[in-house]
């Protein structure tokens, strides 16, 4: 409470300090208008999660360490690394003040109105973390003085965050604490940015011990700080010098790293149960695709696979008795057999997944182009993971479009990346809020954030044309008919008993196309942009 | 950004935060036998879809009128109606006669709360965008922020999307008609209100104003001539609007009577709950109710009300301009609001309008005026259970208007339209800063107001009290109502001319 009076103490002052356009008041604005807009939702529908973590809250609070990890009275077990373990355990102190009764093990889907309260409000004040980060990242941005507030590049990149459409209604309605996690992460950027590579990389080690998943651009992270700081030098031309590698700079990084590791992983190695730990964090017992496919290249993949299959039986090619007899479920059900393409298994996509990222880590390896580089070989990672990974959630994309609003209001290229990826992933994200009560907000919200990147990215980069050629556009606008088709017009139709699956199908393909689109887009921007004649921040 | 872009933002926050409200309980949720206006809204849908026109005013076997009789006028009724036929489409249980008596259900809700979101859209939205984008001083961006302050009031939301009611059509529709008159548009203007007089019997507390404003108008143009042929059309206009909303009922003598009684129940007495307006205030110290007779309080209440608007309305007689005339619908609504008959707490909405109309030019005291008007409402919300929007609803106002209208900073003493004040005050108290002593009072009043909804939230009253706390809030609102009478009438009065208010009106 006293952070809260605290903060808009610090509100007030600087609200009646000084005018609207010379000083960071804009900032606190933003962030109270967008924490009002969170609280507003308290309320609002909340998914299984919300009793994740509910459930982790309760066996954190109520059992020894030991237990933490083999507690299995709820389904929904402990899958986060320790360090998330702890944070829900400090959440858990505070919980007992709202209702103690959330804190038992067995209360299964418990969620009385305190306990919604506390849950929804800790999301709430955990992003104070992403605020904070999102005030580092303005100050990597080089400023136009003397443009007006709405086009400055800063305060651009701060709605882009702050009010990202995913987050909102991943963290705020469906519930998960995406917006404490990217904090962190954009923090470590910004540090990286800032030239203070221990603490980017103290920070995304302890990234890395609070969700697992962000493992995926760790390469990116390991190129980068071998390359680009263990290497102190590279020649006039951008190029490796060799002799200019710096031991000690090694040596303290992986210090910092492994110490993170040691006090997260610790205490579960001493206890004996790291097997049994690294067995709830990596289950591989799931499917290719999640039950609605997340719109990347398995999506594609599987819809070739069914109009193959639908077109050969046609054709007369193939025999139906002797195709999978699930395969026309597909979407609902979590294994899909192929049916004429081959089976994917889960070290293909291993090595797809490192096949999409290997040249991009050796370009920024070769040409390593500073900040900049590494924050698009992030982005690739992020990408390249989200296209070819195993049972990916469609809110993984979420890592891509946070890193990448950064880029884009840099270049205009990459803004025109962004503005593809960003709409359709966030399209993609509709069918988390399936219910009636959701359908405007997220149709707000959505509409709010596209119009806003749209006008502002096109006012930051006024000059030279626009920033999406006609076809993109008429791909954009189809999002529209294909909401209009699959929310509206048809639950009414006589299909919707027989085939509930075919819009969520057609989302994630529809969006599987965009996404590719802007992933090749990227790939080909890293690889053909040349770093001589951009001028680097990092070095 | 372009203009276009930054409305739609501005209309998108509107309706995300609306939407937002709508999640939240409404009255008389799950509260048998009576429930609240939710309930009251149905049931008009289930009257007016299931018995003939004849019968919706009348006691009749099918149409208990002790059970939220229709007590609206006729446009209320048709919009019922209409709701009751997409309702019917939807879900024919919900507009059974009889047996939908207190029907609730989840989807049930999601309907009504989608039925005033499109009226909203369709009616009170388009309205401020279009008031902000003709009469706002400014550049576009001081309209933008002008108009998300106006859509952002956190006592309309709270009622039509928590509470439940209709008030976006009504003052939507009284908006229409100030923007007809400001843009000189005057039959189109007294169409508009005509319509909101007949959708809500409320809108009378603004009908002083328009009638003043559209007869100075004509008196300037010479009431023999031209503008005694604009005085007839515009009663033409009126007349024939009145008559086609009354048409079902004026075949026989007995309906328009029976509505009438309807509309204006003389019967319920001077107040009912608790209001933060004279009488209910005075209450605490004299009892009024038992004191003096229903003749006397219906008497005494009209005589007061006069009195209170006749000054604004006869100078807006003298000065029919836009300036004058949105102060005079301030005064004559807040007078109506303090001194009349039979006032609910929800009426100060129609105060609210005209001041979120003068929120670019006074920004410190509309502000006020709105945060005030939302605190005097607390005691409705709480019961309502909406007590977490009203607080950040409210809270997100006063930051972003404060900030968006840089508030604190426009409040010197001629911002504050307090110039004839200096005048008098200089001799007597040369250095009284007025500028601050208003600030002051400002901050005072919101931690005083701040406290009350604390303790009235988590505080047992006493025994011997157990309506301490809701006649403190009403107390504590009705001075800071009287105070903003006396304030904007000073203001309406001693108004010198302004050149840019003049500039836009004809």
């Amino acid at each position: 409470m006293s952070a809260t009076s605290h903060l808009l103490k610090v509100v007030i002052q600087t609200v009646m300090a000084a005018p609207m356009t010379n000083d960071q008041s804009w900032f606190y604005a933003l962030a109270l208008g967008v924490s009002f807009l969170k609280c507003l939702l308290i309320n609002a529908y909340h998914s299984t999660d919300f009793e994740v973590h509910r459930n982790w809250l309760a066996l954190t609070h109520s059992l020894p360490v030991s237990q933490w990890y083999y507690e299995a009275t709820s389904e929904w077990t402990l899958d986060y690394p320790p360090l998330f373990a702890w944070f829900e355990y400090g959440l858990s102190h505070i919980a007992c003040f709202f209702d103690k009764e959330m804190l038992v093990v067995p209360n299964l889907n418990y969620a009385s109105p305190a306990t919604v309260l506390f849950q929804r409000l800790s999301v709430i004040v955990a992003d104070v973390v992403f605020f904070y980060a999102v005030k580092e990242c303005c100050k990597c941005l080089r400023e136009d003085k003397g443009k007006d507030l709405l086009g400055k590049p800063s305060f651009i990149l701060t709605v882009l965050l702050l009010w990202n459409f995913g987050l909102l209604i991943v963290d705020h309605i469906h519930f998960q604490y995406n917006g404490f996690l990217f904090g962190v992460l954009l923090l470590s950027i910004a540090r990286h940015c800032q030239n203070r590579h221990f603490e980017g990389a103290f920070l995304f080690s302890v990234l890395l011990n609070l969700k697992h998943i962000y493992l995926y651009i760790a390469p990116a992270y390991g190129i980068y700080l071998l390359r680009c700081f263990c290497f102190t030098q590279s020649n006039a031309d951008g190029s490796l010098q060799w002799r200019s590698f710096s031991v000690v700079r090694l040596v303290i990084l992986g210090t910092i790293v492994l110490s993170t590791f040691a006090v997260s992983f610790g205490p579960f190695i001493a206890l004996g149960q790291l097997p049994q730990v690294l067995s709830r964090l990596f289950p591989f017992k799931r499917g290719l695709c999640h039950a609605y496919w997340a719109p990347n290249i398995w999506a594609l993949y599987n819809i070739a696979d069914k109009a193959f299959s639908i077109l050969g039986v046609k054709f007369r090619l193939l025999d139906i008795n002797k195709l999978p007899k699930a395969s026309m479920t597909g979407g609902l059900v979590q294994e899909f057999q192929h049916s004429v393409l081959p089976s994917v298994s889960p070290l293909a996509t291993l090595v797809c997944t490192l096949l999409s990222i290997l040249p991009a880590l050796f370009k920024i390896w070769h040409r390593p182009n500073g900040a900049r580089g590494f924050l698009r070989c992030l982005v690739i990672c992020a990408l390249g993971s989200f296209m070819f990974g195993w049972h990916v959630h469609e809110k993984a994309i979420m890592m891509a479009i946070l890193p990448l609003s950064l880029l884009a209001v840099d270049s205009r290229k990459d803004a025109g990346i962004f503005l593809m990826l960003s709409v359709t992933s966030h399209y993609s994200l509709f069918p988390l809020l399936f219910t009636t009560q959701e359908l405007p907000i997220k149709i707000f919200l959505m509409l709010l954030f596209t119009i806003f990147s749209l006008a502002s990215l096109k006012t930051l980069f006024r000059k030279g044309g626009a920033l999406l050629n006609p076809l993109e556009v008429t791909y954009l606008l189809g999002l529209i008919p294909l909401e209009l088709i699959c929310e509206f017009v048809y639950p009414l139709t006589v299909w919707q008993k027989t085939f509930p699956f075919l819009p969520l199908m057609l989302t994630s393909v529809y969006c599987a196309l965009g996404v590719t689109y802007a992933f090749i887009r990227l790939y080909i921007s890293l690889l053909t942009c040349s770093d001589t004649t951009k001028k680097t921040k990092m070095q | 950004m372009e203009n276009w872009s930054l409305f739609s933002l501005c209309v998108l926050l509107g309706l995300t935060s609306r939407w937002a409200v709508s999640f939240h309980s409404y009255s008389g949720a799950g509260k048998p036998p009576m429930f609240g206006d939710y309930e009251a809204q149905r049931h008009w849908q289930e009257v007016t879809y299931n018995l003939p026109v004849h019968e919706w005013y009348f006691n009749t076997t099918n149409n208990d009128l002790n059970y939220w009789g229709l007590d609206y006028p006729p446009l209320t009724a048709y919009h019922s109606l209409v709701c009751a036929y997409v309702a019917k489409l939807l879900n024919p249980e919900w507009v059974e006669l009889h047996a939908s008596r207190g029907y609730e259900s989840h989807s049930h809700k999601l309907f009504m709360r989608a039925t005033v979101l499109f009226t909203d859209i369709l009616i009170y939205i388009p309205a401020v965008l279009l008031y902000c984008f003709y009469f706002c001083d400014g550049s576009s961006k001081q309209k933008v922020a002008t108009a998300l302050c106006i859509l952002l009031y956190p006592g309309l939301i709270l009622i039509d999307y928590g509470h439940f009611q209709y008030n976006s059509v009504s003052l939507g529709l009284a908006l229409w008609g100030i923007l007809g008159l400001g843009l000189g548009w005057d039959l189109f203007g007294s169409l508009a209100f005509t319509l909101a007089l007949n959708y809500k019997q409320m809108e009378l507390y603004h009908s002083l104003p328009f009638f003043c404003y559209l007869l100075g108008k004509c008196i300037k143009q010479g009431l023999i001539g031209r503008g005694f042929f604009q005085l007839a059309k515009i009663s033409l206009t009126v007349l024939v609007t009145f008559a086609l909303c009354w048409m079902p009922f004026l075949s026989d003598p007995k309906q328009p009577l029976q509505v009438l009684h309807r509309l204006f129940p003389f019967g319920r007495g001077l107040f009912e709950d608790k209001v933060a307006n004279t009488w209910c205030s005075l209450n605490v110290l004299i009892k009024i109710k038992t004191l003096l007779s229903r003749e006397t309080q219906l008497f005494l209440s009209f005589a007061l009300t006069l009195l209170f608007i006749l000054p604004s309305s006869l100078k807006l007689l003298s000065k029919p301009n836009l300036w004058q005339f949105k102060l005079a619908l301030v005064n004559s609504s807040l007078a109506f609001f303090l001194f009349s008959f039979q006032v609910h707490e929800k009426s100060i909405l129609l105060a609210a309008l005209p001041v979120c109309l003068v929120i670019n030019e006074i920004p410190l005291i509309a502000i006020w005026f709105l945060l005030t008007s939302t605190f005097s409402m607390l005691p409705l919300l709480v019961k309502d259970g909406l007590l977490l929007p009203y607080v950040v609803t409210s809270l997100a106002f006063l930051f972003l208007s404060l900030y968006l209208l840089s508030a604190l900073e426009r409040s010197t003493e001629e911002e504050l339209r307090l110039g004839l004040y200096r005048k008098l005050t200089r001799h007597w108290l040369p250095k009284l800063n007025l500028s601050r002593i208003i600030k002051w009072k400002f901050w005072f009043s919101l931690v005083a107001m701040a406290a009350l909804s604390f303790t009235s939230v988590w505080l047992e009253p006493p025994a011997k009290f157990p309506d301490l706390f809701p006649v403190l809030v009403s107390i504590l609102s009705f001075l800071h109502f009287l105070g903003f009478i006396i304030y904007f009438n000073l203001v309406q009065l001693m108004e010198p001319q302004r050149k840019k208010s003049q500039k836009k009106t004809n």
